[in-house]
């Protein structure tokens, strides 16, 4: 059983981190990121070719967490492999040990480091869910019976600040109603777009772990609103940590007090590094999660 | 409307040149070509005095008025017999179904002066945007008549994707996001903004290749229909 579904299902505020996979097959610098979670998170995403660029398989990095004894969040995105390989890596990943998975359909290709790719999309992201769902009961796509069933804890994303609300809402619900019980949220900034969420969410039993991003520098926030399509970081906030004497601490400080209170609307925080990871323990510290 | 686009001219040059061909037949379309303009009566007028230009003798010219039809094609030959008998290549300004078809009715070796593009919409004189695929089987009906296969540049029957922000595409940011702009037709139209997603596409029901008897079709279809 996952014990990030028995923590959210307890009532627990829960914490997620995140590492990307390398690109290769030394695992020294991901491993130092898990440790450096450990103690703080209860479990630990674990991207899938994150931004459409290459990296060592979130199925085998998401084992090596498991290994080091840090629950993982194996990642799934729909854009690199067809509904054949997306049921044998979900039938792999239960027989790894994997409990908890997050759906996302991801990046184009075109923005990514292999823009000559062909994205698959064979299924959205909505679909997969029911796929896992369907695992989750017995069977497979064409309703086969499997040869011992799957119980992930299924997740998938959600981005509480975009526009329209109509829209995000019905996504939210169809989610759900494929089988959805938790939502990690692309970074949030205003506490009225995270309730609003939490609220659609709650109103049918899925939690909602609520994103931060550690905007380290004025690089880094600029990359974000130019590259990480859709997060676009509000002018206040941007302009808080440019005009700051030092970046990172106006950045961890930004990260402590969002924490502190999304601890009031959400069922947990996931944070979203960029690189900084060093600075994850004291913001759940800092914020009173631990 | 099947979009095409001129293939570079030192390509097409080249493409001759490999087929040892002094004397040129070129062979227009009266339909989709004409209407993109890449191969009508003007651009098959202008290949023909660019290739002369450069030295190379056009043994005659035409404009089938369906290039991708067969029995047309084979009787544009025929009336163009002489023309045809005394090139060495044909040169098919129309799209890749049209350069085949006109392949099938000649034994002269034929060359593409076209790229093909998509089955699109002329949205004005001269812009064109793809419209459909042609994924053999139709998901307007759900989609308040716009295609999420075609126009959503990942493809997704449901979302927006979460990339999508204030309604605009997460890939190509100056496009209103296609699952947005579905949502609000259906919506504007009051038809349930469904809650039932769309289920996995069939990728048989796309024939690869595509072949269909209407006539067999009256009897039974390969394409699935009865
Ligand atoms: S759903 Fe298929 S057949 Fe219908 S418009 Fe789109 S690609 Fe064409
Ligand atoms: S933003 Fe909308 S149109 Fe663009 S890729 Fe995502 S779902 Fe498709």
């Amino acid at each position: 059983m996952s014990a990030l579904r028995e923590a959210l299902d307890a009532g627990r505020f829960v914490v997620t981190g995140e590492i990307a996979p390398p690109l290769g097959t030394d695992l020294t610098a991901m491993r130092t990121s898990v440790e450096t979670f450990a103690p703080v998170c209860d479990a630990v995403n674990v991207t899938d070719n994150q931004g459409a660029t290459l990296h060592l398989s979130s199925l085998a990095a998401s084992r090596v967490v498991l290994e080091m004894g840090v629950e993982p969040i194996f990642q799934q995105t729909c854009r690199d492999r067809n509904r054949l390989a997306l049921q044998s890596d979900l039938l792999a990943a239960w027989t790894l040990g994997l409990r908890n998975l997050l759906v996302v359909t991801g990046d184009d290709p075109r923005g990514g480091d292999h823009p000559e790719a062909k994205g698959v999309f064979d299924l959205d992201s909505t679909q997969l869910a029911q796929v896992a769902a369907g695992f989750n009961d017995g069977h497979d796509m064409k309703d086969r019976p499997l040869k011992g069933a799957t119980d992930f804890f299924i997740g998938a994303a959600m981005f509480p600040e975009a526009e329209p609300w109509d829209v995000q809402r019905a996504r939210i619900e169809e989610k759900i109603a494929a089988g959805v019980r938790f939502f990690q949220t692309q970074a949030v900034f205003d506490p009225d777009n995270l309730v609003r969420a939490v609220e659609v969410a709650h109103a049918h039993g899925a939690k909602v772990i609520a994103g931060i991003l550690i905007l380290r520098s004025e690089r880094a926030i600029r990359f974000i609103n130019e590259r990480l399509a859709g997060l676009m970081v509000p002018e206040h906030v941007a302009s808080r940590i440019i005009g700051a004497e030092d970046q990172v601490r106006a950045a961890v400080e930004l990260a402590i007090e969002q924490a502190m209170w999304m601890r009031e609307i959400a069922d947990g925080v996931h944070i979203m590094p960029l690189g900084l990871d060093a600075a994850v323990p004291e913001i759940v510290r800092e914020a009173g999660l631990r | 409307m099947i979009v095409t686009r001129p293939r570079d001219w030192a390509l097409v040059r080249a493409q001759l040149a490999d087929l040892h061909a002094k004397r040129v037949f070129i062979m227009g379309c009266g339909q989709c070509a004409t209407v993109t303009e890449t191969g009508g009566e003007k651009e098959v007028l202008a290949a023909k005095a660019r290739l002369e230009q450069e030295g190379v003798e056009v043994t005659g010219w035409s404009i089938g008025e369906v290039a991708c039809h067969a029995s047309g094609q084979r009787l544009e030959v025929r009336k163009h017999f002489g023309e045809f008998s005394s090139a060495d290549a044909v040169l098919v300004l129309a799209c890749g179904a049209g350069v085949q078809t006109t392949a099938d009715v000649t034994d002269k070796p034929v060359t593409p002066g076209l790229d093909s593009l998509f089955l699109g919409t002329v949205v004005r004189h001269g812009v064109f945007e793809e419209r459909c695929q042609m994924c053999g089987e139709c998901v307007l009906d759900r989609t308040a008549g716009i295609c999420p296969v075609t126009t959503c540049p990942k493809g997704l029957l449901n979302g927006p994707c979460g990339g999508m922000w204030n309604g605009m595409c997460e890939v190509l940011r100056d496009r209103e996001c296609v699952h947005v702009r579905i949502r609000e037709r259906l919506a504007a139209q009051g038809r349930a903004v469904s809650a039932v997603p769309l289920p996995p596409k069939d990728h048989s029901k796309k024939l690869k290749p595509g072949s269909i008897d209407m006539r067999a079709g009256r009897k039974k279809s390969r394409h699935g229909g009865a």
